[in-house]
């Protein structure tokens, strides 16, 4: 697509549109259109905006987050139900029938209601690694739905009716196009506000889930919460559409909470592209509209009344999955060409605070006797050693000497199975390694974890997760941007401290594999820690790029950081560390000074297979 | 409630269990081998049963109809993908030949004067070869993908065959002959015969497949591939091959399992769904990874929905499906590990 344009452009300015002129035209033809559509289509814009707050949910929740739900249909019938219960149930008991007396009431009752419900649920089934979630989604979709056809008080397969209309300031919103204005300024307050969210430290956290829990949690991510979040917001968004739909519909029945809409709403997702906020427009669309015309078209062609939508339904996504699994915003997007601003640095914002550093020479690392058994394999066995402020330390070992296991004892991934790990004095051993990293030890990975479809500087500004504080309300409604420009100024200063700067702004994914390494070393510097775990960091480097990253390592060493690497390369661990220990068979051979370690016969007999 | 309803309630639960700890199975061993969580397991109970149903009552299947189609499409896709050209002869026989030739023989057959044998045969020959054609279509161009996609595609065969279901079958169900009338005593206990036969089917199919994974080469290619696929790869063990063979085993105990609930449910062209999710919250009982589990979870299941029924009918799926919740609590407590290095 950029070819394109910019062939067709005047030379030297490309003809790209500005995104607010775009998303100007857009709202503009939002408002006109009841105006000027007859009556059906309006109606059928009602429904495509209720489906896509639903799918705006689950491309937070499926697309960003990674975790699969067909079960939202469920979380709609619960908005649904409450609404259409509290305001049409005679002889209710005072404070119910306080709240019944209006819908915006109601809506807030049904989004307590749904968050309480999603908590217990979430509590349950997020935890659940991969696929167990989606099928346990499944399983409770179709609970709620069979709930909600068998309690005598919700109607029981018959549902509700006679469900009042929604007043907006004392005007009751009667027909199809009064009530489109109220379906579509929810649709435009979710699009923003996910939107915002996204594009927030918050944000950061929630996309950095698919990087893998053990980077996440290194960086000092709360996963299980921001998966807990992200499930919460998905089902609030769902609840905000059963209410409308309820008072648009003025009648429930159970037939729309099903699992099988709840497999539409994923659909819907799918289609339009999970993973971007304006994909859950597109994809609602798209699946309402055709479904729509399925159903006035099949029965005419093939005379009968069958359910041929869904089998189209079905060879289609098939079809989507396997042909273009990005779903189809991307090739939308392709077609309009928005200008992409990067995003701003504010080289004014005020610094952020700073742990106190420790004194140079004072041990900040000891590991003591630590021994990890995997059951009869004893993959460490009486491992000591320790690191001080002001000194860089080698672990070394040839490839199955458990240097890896020791990397995670130390970073907390792991627990030891005797032994201890004092990290300034504390015992950090059997504690999560997002405590290990609020305490100032930061680390890298040997597999390197970054996001590949994020920037370096949003990648680098994961690190600085702890440094901030806003939640997702503020991020939400903007209300943390100094707190953001302060973070990504942080972030920025780590990128041109490891010499990055020329990147800032490239997606991560494109870097090669040495530059990556040193993004995860920014990222890491992100987090104001005072010992470095590096794990690997020359592998895969030029010689130039070596003796930068060597530079950089010196520096931080002079600013009083400590640093343990584990490193193959024996010219550049040998010319830069202050002592090394090396490790065989799960046991520390020798530890001391480089020059020493190169004489070492024990050494030379583990690495050369004696001389 | 007296000791005969809990008898009559646990032989009608240990019965529906048999037939989910089938079901179970089938879905344990495609997500070992091909990652796939086959949520259509369900429809080709569902059409198994169904096309005995008209076999019963004399008419041509039309699900042959269906094969020939599904023959068809299977033969297109082969015939664009370059490792499908390299067999092309292989391919035309099965997806075309066959069907056609089944087709014309059930035209020459008198469908209405056929024993049970001969009919159980045709439903099985009908409809278990659809199940690799499916893998071939829908499944074995994205084999590598995430499991989520393929769940996704999973969700989607599903319900493209429900709509294919609604179109040949209708909306009205069938049930078919039980295949013993017979009925035991035992103390002041009645038997049916087909429960024993059930039962005796369900222990059968479970034997026969133990004795397939761990005693023919076939069976422990399959198990090599659930273990490892790149492994088995390099051993040359095909992955297509191996996710045909297990779609065929799963189509043959849908198949089987269909004809042995018709007689004791009535079933209709989307039953398959609820019962095929029934084996699914055994399966997860098993942790999708162990068979003796998920069999002991199935049987749970159908005790559980026989007593339920009684107490609360209306109530009935919404207790069991309810039940996932504390399993898969126990699961995620049980299983906790350190992320593996991708």
């Amino acid at each position: 697509m950029n070819a394109n344009t910019q062939t067709r452009a005047a030379p030297g300015a490309p003809s790209r549109l500005s995104p607010k002129l775009v998303l100007g035209v857009f709202l503009v033809l939002l408002v006109a259109a009841p105006l000027v559509l007859p009556e059906f289509y309006v109606t059928l814009l009602n429904y495509v905006g209720l489906s896509a707050l639903v799918a705006l949910g689950l491309v937070l929740l499926t697309g960003v987050g990674g975790l699969t739900s067909f079960g939202q249909a469920a979380f709609v019938g619960l908005g649904g139900y409450t609404t259409a219960w509290l305001t049409t149930a005679q002889d209710l008991p005072g404070w119910l029938a306080f709240i019944g007396s209006s819908p915006w009431f109601t809506l807030v009752a049904g989004l307590v209601l749904t968050a309480t419900v999603a908590v217990i649920l979430g509590s349950v089934t997020l935890k659940l690694s991969g696929h167990f979630l989606p099928l346990g989604t499944m399983a409770w979709g179709i609970s709620l739905y069979f709930l909600f056809g068998n309690m005598e008080f919700l109607g029981g397969h018959g549902g509700l009716s006679g469900i009042p209309a929604v007043s907006v300031f004392g005007y009751e919103l009667l027909d199809n196009g009064q009530f489109y204005y109220l379906v579509w300024a929810f649709v435009l307050a979710a699009l923003f506000t996910t939107r915002n969210l996204l594009d927030s430290r918050e944000g950061r956290a929630i996309r950095a889930l698919k990087g893998g829990m053990v980077m996440a949690e290194s960086m000092g991510v709360d996963t299980s919460r921001a998966r807990m979040v992200i499930f919460v917001i998905a089902a609030l968004h769902a609840c905000a559409a059963g209410w409308l739909y309820a008072h648009l519909q003025r009648f429930v029945n159970p037939t729309p909470f099903g699992l099988h809409i709840g497999i539409e709403y994923l659909f819907m997702a799918v289609v339009g592209g999970a993973g971007q906020v304006w994909g859950a427009l597109v994809g609602a669309g798209v699946i309402t509209v055709l479904k729509q015309w399925l159903q006035d078209i099949l029965p005419k062609v093939f005379g009968s009344a069958g359910n041929f939508e869904v089998i189209i339904f079905g060879v289609m996504m098939v079809i989507v999955l396997q042909r273009a699994r990005d779903g189809l915003w991307p090739l939308i997007a392709g077609l309009v060409p928005v200008r992409e601003a990067p995003k701003a640095i504010d080289s004014a914002a005020a610094p952020l605070a700073r742990k106190p550093q420790p004194p140079m020479g004072e041990t900040i690392l000891e590991a003591r006797d630590v021994t990890r058994k995997f059951g009869g394999l004893v993959a460490n066995n009486n491992m000591s050693l320790h690191v001080k402020a002001g000194e860089i330390l080698a672990l070394i070992g040839p490839n199955g000497a458990g240097k890896s296991t020791m990397f995670n004892q130390l970073s907390g991934v792991d627990t030891p199975t005797s032994g201890d790990v004092l990290f300034r004095g504390k015992s950090v051993a059997g504690h999560s390694s997002r405590e290990i990293a609020g305490l100032g030890m930061s680390r890298t990975f040997q597999h390197v974890r970054l996001l590949p479809k994020m920037t370096v500087l949003e990648n680098v500004a994961i690190g600085a997760h702890r440094r901030g504080s806003k939640g997702v309300l503020p991020a939400a409604w903007r209300l943390d941007r100094e707190e953001e420009a302060r973070l990504l100024r942080e972030a920025a200063i780590q990128v041109e401290r490891v010499g990055l700067k020329d990147f800032m702004f490239a997606e991560a994914g494109s870097l090669a594999l040495g530059q990556q390494r040193i993004l995860e070393i920014a990222r890491a510097l992100c987090s104001d820690p005072c010992l470095l775990l590096l794990d690997e960091p020359a592998a895969g480097l030029r010689l130039k790029e070596k003796q930068a990253l060597a530079e950089l390592l010196r520096r931080l060493k002079s600013e009083g950081m400590a640093v343990l690497i584990v490193e193959h390369d024996m010219d550049f661990v040998m010319s830069l560390v202050d002592r090394v220990v090396v490790m065989e068979f799960g046991e520390k051979i020798a530890e001391g000074l480089p020059a020493e370690i190169q004489k070492n016969p024990a050494v030379l007999e583990a690495y050369l297979g004696g001389v | 409630m007296d000791a005969e309803i809990i008898a009559m309630l646990g032989q009608d639960g240990v019965t529906n269990g048999a037939i989910y700890a089938l079901l179970a199975l089938a879905l344990v061993l495609v997500f070992a081998v091909t990652r796939v969580i086959f949520i259509p397991q369900g429809e080709f109970l569902a059409w198994g049963a169904l096309t005995m149903a008209a076999l019963e009552g004399g008419q041509f299947p039309a699900t042959v109809w269906l094969l020939v189609g599904c023959g068809v499409l299977t033969l297109a896709v082969d015939a664009f993908s370059a490792t499908g050209r390299r067999n092309i002869g292989r391919s035309v026989l099965w997806n075309l030949a066959y069907p056609l030739a089944l087709a014309g023989l059930l035209w020459g057959l008198p469908i209405a004067e056929l024993p049970t044998a001969a009919r159980v045969l045709i439903a099985l020959a009908i409809v278990v070869p659809m199940g690799p054609m499916l893998y071939r279509v829908a499944f074995q161009p994205v084999a590598e993908a995430p499991v989520l996609v393929l769940l996704i595609i999973s969700v989607a065969v599903h319900l493209a065959m429900v709509g294919l279901g609604l179109l040949i079958f209708g909306p009205e169900g069938s049930r078919t002959q039980p295949f013993s009338e017979a009925q035991f005593e035992l103390g002041s206990l009645m038997i049916g015969g087909h429960t024993l036969v059930v039962l005796g089917a369900s222990v059968v199919l479970i034997v026969a497949l133990y004795l397939f994974f761990d005693r023919t080469l076939y069976g422990k290619a399959l198990r090599a591939t659930a273990i490892n696929r790149n492994g088995a790869r390099l051993m040359g063990i095909s992955p297509a091959l191996a996710g045909r063979l297990t779609f065929f085993l799963a189509a043959v105990i849908g198949v089987l399992s269909g004809l042995l609930v018709a007689p004791i449910t009535t079933v209709y062209y989307d039953s398959g769904f609820l019962i095929g999710l029934k084996g699914f919250v055994a399966a997860i009982i098993g942790g999708l990874a162990s068979y003796p589990l998920a069999a002991g979870g199935a049987i749970l299941v159908g005790l559980l929905e026989s007593f339920s029924s009684f107490w609360a009918s209306a109530f009935k799926d919404v207790i069991v499906f309810t039940l996932i919740i504390p399993v898969l609590m126990w699961r995620s407590l049980t299983s906790h590990h350190v992320e593996e290095e991708e």
